[in-house]
């Protein structure tokens, strides 16, 4: 065994590298902080954020009759926790464009001869609409319908008419899956995806612009020379649009050919919003390497950031299932936005005017990555 | 009008002052030598001067802009090398120097890189990546990167360092040269024999400005005497005389004992009994610049530590 220690193998000298590896780890404050940041925020962002079975979704409705059976039916509904009636639409056109803007994920129909055809013993309808752009989302809310729908109108009747027999069986729901009949899920993915790598390889590309000057020296002579820093940032950014143009293009491709995603908008108005994202995010990764030291560190900044991106943004877990304080950190992600605008446009065919809101929010989020990557940005080497 | 102007500049990192009062005055075609040992903050005092770093306190003017609020207009009529290689590895000579000259704006590119390259003897080398060059090489594309744009001072930060003595010399026929022309320039260095190139120095230690003039006037100035021993075993006369009144450095030349002290009356007299010996010769010698800086790093507190 002396032979061990002293040839291939020595304690001594291994308890000289695991020393000189924990210095290290302790003096790069960035690496120390992910280390305990990063299981953190994912065990909070899963274990509380997280809720596959949304409750309490925006919903319309459509009524224009006020008898005793259609609150009934309403109050029912809204007792499933899973609807939430706050807009009161007058016709099916304003419930349409409700829905396409995203503000409500249900629309709920009840006839003005609901009430009549109850109290007269024929068989009412009541017709709901869902969002079904994430199917999985709206499922629960779609699956407990038909009972607790029948339920509430025997109760009614009971109190009424005194007698069950009568109602049994006889309630009609008619459910449509809006936007994507048949509840494919991949309709929800596959646009998503495209904001997820834009997000990933924008945001990784662009952090090292600055840190990789600094490594290597020649950030020096860079300031030394007469460049303006948003000379620098431009030049820096720039060159990530065509490669963001590249993989656009690539992805939309495929979402046609391999997955035959439907696209009902106007190619143009999403490529248009596809420019606003990619240069928040390309700011949002130049931003990152002003504060950056290594190439390493803007790795990590990068992948901080990017798993609350996938978590909350709506784009693995439904947006609308987690609490308030997860969907307010959901708004301040570049990718939430990016994900409402590209389901409304491929899926739901809407216009500018649906998603002005949304294209608004990004164009914030570039001008407020470009101020703060040129504030951050150091002229000196002070 | 002077190239450089700065008066009681101070640059503070932390609690360290790396720059302390300095004040400095270089006129216009001038070779100035900045001397000073490591860390004394010959890089700092540079980089103020290019604009890189803002002063804490102390105001001057560089080709007659001023160093805090000119910054811009420095950067364009200044060549700063810095001491570490610092262009693109990943490009060739000629894709660096097109790079520079266009963010000077000069017109036409072409022309002026081929006239750079040309002037260097880099124009059979264009198109070789510049990370694959040796010391030399690079020291000299780095040269001429920064003085393509035709700059009226050139900044030099330990040019030399790590370049052979041929390539060394070159270089400094290449400063003379450009010297000739109007070009003011400063360079830092360690080496004694480039500061006896340069038509003045000023040296610097722990931030503070010790010495200024000809090398002639800071020798004359440091007020050294200096005696040139040799014979046998001077590793024993050494080791006798270190720390005896008067002498303040002993330090072998070749197959001589070069003794320095300030005051010549003590020195004479803690030499007295080796001067008698038979075999040992003591004579009188000449200070060299080197023996003059070796005392002023012995004189100077290290704040670094």
């Amino acid at each position: 065994m002396k032979n061990v220690t002293n040839g291939l193998f020595s304690f001594a000298r291994l308890g000289a590298l695991l020393t000189k590896e924990f210095i290290q780890m302790r003096r790069d404050r960035i690496t120390f902080a992910m280390m305990l940041g990063v299981p953190l925020m994912q065990l909070v962002l899963f274990g509380f954020a997280i809720n596959s079975d949304p409750k309490s979704l925006p919903a319309a409705l459509v009524a224009t009759s006020n008898d005793p059976y259609t609150r009934a039916m309403v109050s029912a509904l809204q007792n499933t926790n899973y609807y939430r009636f706050d807009h009161i639409a007058e016709t099916a056109a304003e419930a349409e464009q409700l829905m396409a803007s995203g503000e409500v994920a249900f629309v709920v129909t009840i006839p003005a001869d609901f009430g009549r055809r109850v109290a007269a013993g024929e068989a009412p309808q009541i017709l709901i609409e869902a969002d079904a752009t994430d199917p999985s989302a709206s499922s629960g809310a779609v699956s407990t319908l038909g009972t607790v729908a029948s339920k509430a109108l025997l109760r009614a009747q009971g109190m009424e008419a005194a007698s069950a027999e009568q109602a049994k069986g006889q309630l009609e729901v008619v459910v449509h899956r809006r936007y994507n009949p048949e509840g494919i899920s991949q309709y929800n993915i596959v646009p998503g995806l495209l904001g997820v790598i834009l997000q990933m390889t924008m945001v990784m590309m662009t952090s090292m612009a600055l840190t990789r000057e600094t490594e290597r020296g020649t950030m020096e002579n860079l300031l030394a020379m007469p460049a303006s820093p948003a000379e620098i940032m431009l030049g820096k950014v720039l060159p990530y649009l065509v490669v963001g143009a590249v993989q656009v293009t690539v992805v939309l491709v495929a979402s046609k050919l391999l997955f035959a995603i439907p696209f009902i908008g106007s190619l143009s108005l999403l490529l248009s919003a596809i420019l606003v994202f990619v240069l928040a995010l390309v700011l949002l990764g130049y931003t990152i390497s002003t504060i950056a030291r290594t190439q390493m560190q803007a790795m990590q900044l990068t992948f901080f950031f990017f798993l609350p991106s996938i978590l909350l943004s709506g784009f693995m877990f439904p947006y609308r299932g987690m609490p308030g304080w997860a969907q307010a950190l959901g708004e301040v992600l570049p990718l939430t936005h990016f994900l409402r605008i590209i389901r409304a446009v491929m899926l739901k065919g809407a216009e500018f005017p649906a998603i002005a809101v949304e294209v608004g929010v990004l164009g914030l989020f570039v001008a407020l990555f470009a101020g703060l990557a040129l504030f951050r940005f150091r002229r000196t080497l002070d | 009008m002077n190239a450089i102007e700065v008066t009681n500049l101070v640059k503070r990192f932390g609690d360290k002052t790396v720059v302390d009062h300095v004040t400095m005055t270089v006129a216009e075609g001038e070779i100035v030598g900045f001397l000073g040992p490591n860390g004394s903050g010959k890089t700092t005092t540079i980089r103020i001067m290019c604009g890189l770093l803002t002063p804490d306190e102390g105001e001057g003017q560089v080709l007659g802009h001023d160093l805090r609020t000119d910054g811009l207009k420095i950067k364009r009529e200044v060549g700063y090398m810095t001491q570490k290689f610092s262009f693109y590895e990943d490009l060739t000579i000629g894709e660096n120097l097109e790079f520079v000259a266009r963010l000077y704006k000069l017109r036409p590119v072409e022309e002026h890189v081929a006239r750079t390259l040309d002037e260097l003897g880099l124009t059979s080398r264009r198109d070789q990546l510049a990370g694959t060059l040796s010391g030399g090489w690079k020291q000299r594309l780095a040269l001429a990167a920064c003085i393509m744009h035709k700059p009226k001072l050139l900044l030099l930060d330990e040019p030399t360092a790590g370049v052979d003595p041929k390539a060394r010399r070159e270089f400094w026929d290449e400063i003379h040269r450009l010297a000739r022309g109007g070009l003011t320039v400063l360079v830092s260095t360690h080496y004694m024999d480039e500061a006896e190139r340069c038509h003045r120095i000023s040296y610097i230690s722990y931030g503070k400005m010790l010495a200024s003039g000809t090398v002639a006037e800071v020798v004359r100035n440091a007020g050294l005497t200096t005696f040139v021993v040799s014979g046998p075993r001077l590793d024993q006369i050494a080791e006798a005389l270190e720390g005896r009144p008067g002498v303040e450095q002993v330090a072998p030349f070749g197959a001589t004992l070069h003794v320095v002290g300030s005051d010549r009356n003590k020195l004479e007299a803690a030499l007295a009994d080796i001067r008698g010996r038979k075999d040992v010769t003591v004579e009188p010698g000449e200070t060299s610049l080197e023996d003059v800086f070796i005392q002023f790093m012995a004189g100077s507190r290290d704040n670094m530590s």
